[in-house]
């Protein structure tokens, strides 16, 4: 490759700079000062002009530099990038700082309160659709129900049941150190059945699942809306909330209670194991002092969550399916924004369920 | 020394065991337009991504620039590819930049001062019919024509000696593929380019090429000039050539002069 740089020789008047050699993209970095300062440019000896030296030339020549001894074809490039400059733009106005950060907090807020708006409205929708759905039973879009719930739900067991196992082993054997120095062993039992019947088999399961399944929500809807697989959808008369949504959703609602149900069974049996080990508590003394001193209303209270965050996970992985534009780049970041918000409005629920059972009493 | 930019030279292809191209021969002279031509999976595009080096050859030898881009060391390949530019189908830019950087994406090799890039790209988009204030603007929002504006603005970043182009016109509306045509030649005749031309679209081929390769039976058919191509006894090449598609656009290429 040519790499001659151009050497900027004296020349016989005093004010003009000799240009020799190749003037190219790749030599526009290297240029002498004396060259891009020069009043004249003596061009009689230039070599290779490209568009970029052409570029360079012609905006000296706008700045009123004499160009010397240009042959015809330079002249020519020359005269074709020099009409082809655009026109310099006034860069626009920059406000002043808090007038920036107000904006920008505005902005944030209305971008909240428009995206509250918007997933209450596709929970409307959902809902509209699904008595739609309920009430034709013979269009009911089943197979992709099934077909839903296996992926959404069996898929999903054996994370789940391990998860909630491994976080049982781990409060059992904390609980254990604790207790014992109380003589206080067999509340161990106690604190495994409340915490996962209660609170840890749901919460665990509903945020692996939304992790999983809105993820995936996200991405398969939103891949459809990319391609205008939901516009054409549309036009040929088929409902999208009803053949997307509907199965979707109730996949969830029907899988995560079993789940969560998996997960506190084997939430149990890893507390049980990790108590019998530690603390020599049988399981058969786990499961009868587990059956005597606590309520079966705390599982109630754990699975009747199950659902409510079913609804939730499935009504964010879908609206985010269909807020993604038709770049690639809204897919992924509509996809992980998805995972985030359905784990953070998990957890924000579960609080306000906490709060309401502690008023109502149980 | 011949002045073949491009030669292609007992090319074979294979997709496993699905046989793509089978002594395929093609040369591209320095300066000229070559129109690819060719069905629907006859890989066209294939062609054009194996001489970029973008798929490895099973067989065959392909010279680029003196160079034989199969063989080619690290070094070597990036001089290479300095020296030409590609435009993909939808452009193919870079969604996380701004039009602006995606031209100066190839400008930054060279370590040259932003002001002198911004001035460049700027060039660049505006030679390639784009709007001025496209520079800013994200692929995104874009429409098809103008993504395939940017393409080829980025295409020709650092004034490339060959470029490709993989179906320019494809998606335009007539006024924007012809505007696009007129794009194509005017900077051959300004900057001296050979492009290597993938279309579908009889009017580019008429209004552009100096000569079209016609890739059927996984190897180049014939090449020529349209006028002897539309002479040629091949039952595929004479439904191309002799359609009422390709005699629409050839009249209205003559009606033009």
């Amino acid at each position: 490759m040519d790499r001659t740089l151009p050497g900027a020789q004296p020349p016989a008047s005093d004010e003009s700079v000799a240009i020799a050699g190749d003037l190219t993209i790749r030599q526009l970095g290297a240029l002498p000062d004396r060259a891009r300062q020069a009043r004249r440019l003596d061009l009689s000896r230039l070599g290779r002009l490209d568009t970029a030296g052409a570029w360079f030339l012609a905006g000296r020549e706008g700045d009123g530099v004499r160009l010397e001894a240009v042959s015809p074809e330079h002249r020519g490039l020359i005269d074709l990038v020099a009409a082809r400059v655009p026109e310099p733009k006034a860069p626009p106005p920059e406000p002043p700082g808090i007038i920036r950060l107000l904006s920008a907090l505005g902005l944030w807020t209305v971008k909240i309160l428009r995206q509250s708006r918007e997933l209450l409205g596709y929970l409307g929708r959902f809902l509209v659709a699904l008595g739609r759905s309920l009430r034709h039973p013979s269009s009911f879009p089943l197979t992709a129900l099934v077909h839903h719930a296996q992926e959404t739900g069996m898929k999903a067991v054996p994370i789940a049941a391990l998860m909630a196992f491994l976080i049982a082993v781990v409060i059992a054997f904390q609980g254990a150190t604790l207790l014992t120095q109380f003589g206080a062993e067999i509340y161990v039992v106690d604190l495994i059945a409340i915490s996962i019947l209660r609170e840890l088999g749901v919460l665990l399961t509903a945020i692996i699942v939304a992790g999983r399944t809105a993820s995936a929500l996200t991405a398969s809807i939103g891949s459809m809306k990319m391609r205008e697989e939901i516009d054409a959808m549309r036009t040929l008369g088929i409902d999208p909330e009803r053949a997307l949504f509907v199965p979707r959703i109730l996949a969830l609602v029907i899988t995560l209670p079993i789940l969560t149900l998996i997960a506190d069974l084997s939430g149990i049996i890893g507390g049980a194991a990790m108590a019998w080990i530690t603390l020599g508590i049988s399981p058969p003394l786990f499961l009868s002092r587990m059956i005597e001193e606590t309520g079966i209303w705390h599982a109630f209270v754990g699975l009747v969550k199950a659902p409510v965050f079913a609804v939730i996970i499935g009504v964010i992985g879908c609206h985010a399916g269909m807020s993604v534009g038709k770049d690639a780049e809204s897919l992924g970041r509509m996809t992980s924004e998805a995972v985030v918000q359905a784990i953070f409005m998990v957890i924000l629920t579960d609080a306000l369920f906490s709060i309401f059972f502690a008023q109502v009493g149980i | 020394m011949t002045d073949n930019v491009i030669e292609v030279r007992g090319l074979v292809t294979r997709f496993g065991s699905n046989v793509i191209h089978d002594g395929l021969d093609l040369d591209l002279r320095r300066g000229e337009i070559l129109g690819v031509v060719g069905g629907s999976g006859t890989g066209k595009s294939v062609l054009l991504r194996t001489i970029v080096g973008l798929i490895r050859p099973a067989e065959g030898h392909i010279r680029v620039l003196g160079v034989d881009v199969g063989d080619a060391g690290e070094a070597e390949r990036r001089a290479l590819e300095q020296r030409w530019g590609v435009m993909f189908q939808d452009g193919a830019l870079f969604s996380a930049l701004t039009v602006r950087e995606n031209v100066q994406v190839p400008m930054r090799a060279l370590r040259l001062d932003q002001a002198v890039m911004d001035g460049l790209a700027d060039l660049k988009i505006a030679m390639s019919g784009l709007p001025w204030d496209a520079g800013d603007k994200y692929p995104a929002e874009l429409s098809g024509g103008m993504r395939k504006r940017a393409g080829i603005a980025r295409a020709l970043a650092l004034d490339p000696e060959i470029v490709f182009l993989d179906e320019p016109t494809a998606g335009l509306d007539p006024i924007g593929a012809d505007a696009f045509d007129r794009l194509i030649v005017e900077l051959r005749d300004a900057l001296g380019l050979s492009v290597f031309l993938v279309t579908h679209d009889l009017d580019t081929l008429n209004a552009c090429c100096d000569r079209v390769a016609v890739l059927a039976e996984k190897h180049v058919l014939a090449t020529g000039t349209i006028e002897e191509l539309t002479r040629l006894d091949h039952p595929w090449v004479h439904d191309y050539f002799n359609g009422p598609r390709a005699h629409a656009a050839m009249a209205a290429d003559r009606r033009q002069g």
